[in-house]
């Protein structure tokens, strides 16, 4: 199995001048990064925690998103996640927005960086959803290719995110835990694993989420998420979760959240909530809620490893 | 020999992005056939989810882009436009702040809107901020570089626009009715009149102002690169009450330069 370093996915370079402290997640729950948070954030007392930001929404020259973020990176880890790499899509990744993913990483210095298994770009169209992908031989040599051409652009290794899902595809060949278990192995790439997007697909796809984890290759996991989602019916009538990061995490997501936590250790868990933003207070409560967990576990004796 | 019995095999995914894509903008295109739920279930509803969060999340992206033009029609005339523009002419780029180029002209064309023949401009106003606010960082030039310049040299001088510097002029009170829609302050009756502004970003803060006549002649030849007395000239010649020590005083406290040159000489550089 490829050598990785599951905690924090450091930047494989070392020579770099360090224009920011380097301050470890390890253990920690973090949240999104809103800006309009940011004076609420800072007339908090501790610095505990840490931020993760859409690479994309700083990706622009210069201005204000840029002082926030550099705010928040002097006294915070962050993690630079990506939503528009289209690395599951069959076509060849954007140059241009590889140059511009590797400059935000020579910039800030993230603890962590991840993408989706998704697709979000067709020929010159960008549609701005995260889509799906049938899982075969083919699709596979194809991400793979595109996880390497990605952390060969950026120098180091990401974390690839599992994805939440409507539709399955009539020609998938192999599970997805056995899909993102391949491209971890054969690129190195560390896991991002969603426990919200397992909970959605488990639901949607009726399948089991905890046999889901269990498959899930968890000692490659670097980051867990944790979101809310909304529900709505399929053509049977039947639940069809929506991953919509605009409410609290659900209960069941807790339950399935420290089950992931007793068994993999304290992994860095991120809160995510893009839409309906509440105030800070509510988004904090949940990152404590994960952090009791987390620290439940810190003092535990170590994970077993042991799954299932 | 055929190129296909030297090239290294590599299994070429079947193209599933082309079919999935093509009914995503489409509402009255069926289903791809390759997408299913699970058991063999139907997958319309399912399908569905993906067209709405591509549609819906598009519709958000130009609101984001253009909020005095939404409040300008309200909620449902804007939703309705612009759900035809996203069909029409979706990103090209996965950078968001960048959507909506075309927008303007979308509204120029757009049927419903053609008693707010103004409209588009707002819309332009609101584009042009958001370039403001994107742009490069860079020093503004301070008020005091002028006068270390000798006073018999400073025709010479020409003014380096600073990046997040825009002009914009227009047949239609624009500015003003840009200014009044996007706070959430009562608006009142504007008198249609031609008007011209100007955006800039100092201290992170991007502002629009609206200029006095001649100011839009003189700045924009200062931005081409022309020198200070042949834009002072140009000005007077727009408009004989032309204020000259207003106007680039107000431009520099706007931020609207980053330094000064003198010919192809560097004089200063804040």
């Amino acid at each position: 199995m490829a050598k990785v370093d599951m905690t924090s996915n450091n930047p494989m370079k070392t020579e770099t001048t360090l224009r920011f402290p380097t301050i470890s997640l390890s253990g920690q729950a973090g949240t999104s990064f809103k800006p309009e948070h940011l004076a609420a954030i800072f007339t908090q007392s501790g610095r505990h925690g840490f931020f993760e930001v859409h690479a994309e929404n700083y990706m622009g020259a210069g201005g204000p998103p840029h002082r926030a973020l550099e705010r928040v990176r002097r006294d915070y880890p962050i993690s630079l996640h990506g939503v528009c790499m289209s690395l599951g899509g069959p076509q060849p990744l954007d140059k241009d927005h590889l140059g511009r993913f590797k400059n935000l990483v020579d910039r800030y210095e993230p603890a962590l960086v991840s993408e989706h298994l998704a697709w979000s770009t067709h020929v010159n169209t960008y549609l701005n959803d995260l889509l799906p992908l049938p899982y075969t031989a083919a699709t596979l040599a194809h991400v793979c290719d595109h996880v390497d051409e990605m952390q060969d652009a950026i120098g180091r290794p990401i974390l690839l995110e599992n994805p939440s899902t409507y539709v399955l595809f009539a020609d998938s060949s192999m599970s997805e835990t056995a899909f993102i278990g391949e491209v971890s192995r054969r690129t190195g790439c560390g896991l991002l694993l969603d426990i919200n997007n397992v909970f959605v697909s488990a639901t949607n796809h009726g399948f089991s989420a905890l046999d889901y984890l269990t498959d899930f290759p968890l000692s490659g996991v670097g980051e867990i998420h944790l979101a809310g989602h909304a529900e709505q019916e399929d053509d049977e009538g039947d639940r069809l979760l929506i991953d919509s990061h605009d409410g609290p995490v659900a209960d069941a997501v807790w339950r399935l959240y420290e089950i992931v936590i007793a068994r993999g250790g304290s992994i860095p868990t991120l809160i995510e909530w893009d839409s309906q933003i509440p105030d800070w207070p509510v988004l904090r409560a949940e990152a404590l809620a994960a952090q009791a967990i987390l620290d439940r576990q810190a003092n535990r004796r170590e994970p077993s490893h042991a799954l299932g | 020999m055929r190129s296909a019995e030297i090239l290294p095999l590599r299994p070429q995914p079947p193209d599933f992005a082309g079919p999935f894509s093509a009914a995503l903008l489409s509402p009255d295109a069926a289903t791809p056939a390759q997408v299913t739920g699970p058991h063999g279930k139907r997958a319309d509803k399912r399908y569905n989810v993906y067209r709405n969060n591509v549609t819906v999340s598009l519709i958000a992206a130009l609101a984001s882009v253009y909020p005095a033009v939404e409040r300008i029609t309200g909620t449902d005339f804007f939703r309705a436009m612009a759900r035809f523009h996203v069909r029409e002419t979706p990103p090209a780029s996965p950078l968001l702040f960048e959507y909506g180029r075309d927008f303007p002209d979308f509204v120029d064309s757009y049927d419903y809107a053609a008693d707010m023949p103004w409209l588009s401009d707002v819309a332009r106003v609101e584009r042009l901020w958001l370039d403001s606010y994107h742009a490069a960082d860079a020093p503004a030039l301070r008020p005091e570089a002028l006068s270390a310049v000798p006073p018999e040299t400073l025709g010479l001088l020409t003014f380096k626009p600073h990046p997040a510097t825009r002009l914009f002029s227009s047949t239609h009170p624009a500015v003003t009715i840009f200014a009044m829609n996007r706070g959430a302050g009562p608006v009142g009756r504007v008198d249609d009149r031609p008007e011209d502004g100007l955006i800039t970003r100092i201290d992170d803060e991007v502002t629009v102002r609206l200029l006095a006549p001649g100011d839009a002649t003189f700045l924009s030849a200062l931005l081409d690169g022309q020198c200070l007395a042949t834009a002072v000239a140009a000005a007077f010649e727009t408009e004989p009450a032309f204020d000259l020590p207003g106007a680039i005083g107000e431009m520099i406290a706007a931020g609207a330069f980053s330094h000064i040159e003198m010919e192809s000489c560097h004089v200063e550089h804040v």
